[in-house]
């Protein structure tokens, strides 16, 4: 495989949320809007990217028996981190994201791609997989927040196209089921079409 | 591709034990790092919100206030100017809410009479209960200027004078119950006179 297609195939064949359906906790849960879809996919990204970096860079090192601990203290760490510095620097995105940041770490795309990528590829095959995973997720994530928001609350990234609510159940989970089960289909006839 | 070592019990404390200490030492410089500004962003948001809601101060003194039931302690901010009192915002809650707990300021003036309100945390439902959020509606701005000992602290369906959020009338019913928690301590501590 190209590293081309290691970056690539995060966003529409193997994208997380759409195809490979991980990580359905924070898809549901926090794409209530745009902008906190995007904001959440970010930081997915950026411990998804580390973790993956570092567990490929010490993957030779660890046991194996001791090989999913050692994953799971490496990206705690880094999802940590991502909090202690959002609280510090964007307290009004970490308000609204709050409870699922440190839900990033049952984030089985993190935990799947270390395992199922980052230990067996080089430091920069699993540096760009993660990246591209990540990528694709927030693209995922910021589509449904997108797509949520304007039937919802008919605005797009917090900025109101028309005063007051549209169709508010598209805001309450249900909502969340239903517009990511017809991107779901959306994507599955993309995919079969090319 | 190197082979990998062996799982045998010295390798694998040795393997964890290493992860573990390098983990804890990133943690422990980032936490270093980011504690000053954490704290800074906590601050400046509690004194915003207090500014909202009293008039005009150039000193502040707290008070904290401990609750009987076994909840949280409120917190009283005196505001006063040139040595007046000008205000007092008490920080208060409630576990009523939709989705659990919610925090508000509320702002009294020296009779009573609610100057204001901001609200600190909620997990109301967007779009419903996260209404009484002053950005997202007009609701809490019905309570400005209102002195709770002749505006009874209840939604209309309750036999109150508060109009409720349409479709979120226990988001609406907890944020009175906040704002009759701040008032009660108020007048316990001798703020109305």
């Amino acid at each position: 495989m190209s590293q081309l297609t290691n970056f690539t195939k995060g966003f529409i064949k193997e994208n997380p949320v759409f195809v490979l359906l991980l990580g359905m906790c924070p898809t549901l849960g926090v794409t209530t809007s745009a902008i906190n879809g995007l904001g959440m996919g970010l930081a997915t990204t950026f411990v998804l990217v580390m973790s993956n970096l570092v567990v490929s860079l010490v993957r030779n090192f660890i046991p194996d028996k001791v090989r999913i601990p050692s994953f799971i203290v490496i990206i705690a760490s880094f999802v940590t981190i991502v909090e202690l510095v959002m609280q510090a620097y964007l307290p009004e995105l970490f308000e609204s994201l709050g409870l699922f940041i440190p839900l990033i770490v049952v984030n089985c795309i993190v935990l799947g791609r270390a395992e199922a990528f980052a230990s067996k590829n080089t430091p920069v095959s699993s540096l760009l997989d993660g990246l591209g995973m990540g990528l694709g997720f927030a693209f995922a994530l910021t589509l449904l927040g997108g797509v949520r928001e304007l039937l919802g609350s008919s605005a797009i990234f917090g900025i109101d196209l028309v005063k007051g609510d549209l169709m508010l159940v598209f805001i309450l989970a249900p909502g969340a089921f239903i517009v990511l089960g017809y991107l779901i289909a959306i994507i599955n006839k993309l995919n079969k079409a090319h | 591709m190197a082979s990998k070592r062996e799982s045998n019990f010295v390798n694998m404390v040795v393997t964890l034990f290493i992860v573990s200490a390098v983990a804890a030492f990133a943690l422990g410089g980032v936490y270093t790092i980011t504690k000053e500004p954490i704290a800074l962003a906590r601050k400046a948001k509690l004194e915003s919100a207090i500014k909202a809601v009293v008039p005009d101060f150039d000193h502040l003194s707290t008070k904290v206030v401990p609750v009987a039931e076994g909840g949280d302690s409120l917190f009283l901010y005196v505001a006063s100017k040139d040595d007046q009192v000008v205000g007092t915002a008490i920080k208060t809650y409630t576990m009523k809410g939709f989705s659990g707990k919610i925090e508000l300021m509320v702002g009294f003036l020296d009779d009573g009479t609610i100057e204001n309100t901001a609200v600190l945390l909620h997990k109301e439902t967007p779009g419903l209960g996260d209404k009484m959020d002053q950005r997202k509606s007009d609701f809490s701005l019905q309570f400005i200027g209102k002195n709770p000992e002749n505006f009874k602290l209840k939604v209309k369906k309750d036999g109150g004078d508060v109009d409720a959020i349409t479709a979120a009338t226990i988001s609406s019913r907890a944020f009175c119950d906040a704002v009759q928690r701040a008032y009660d301590v108020f007048e316990k501590e001798g703020g109305a006179k």
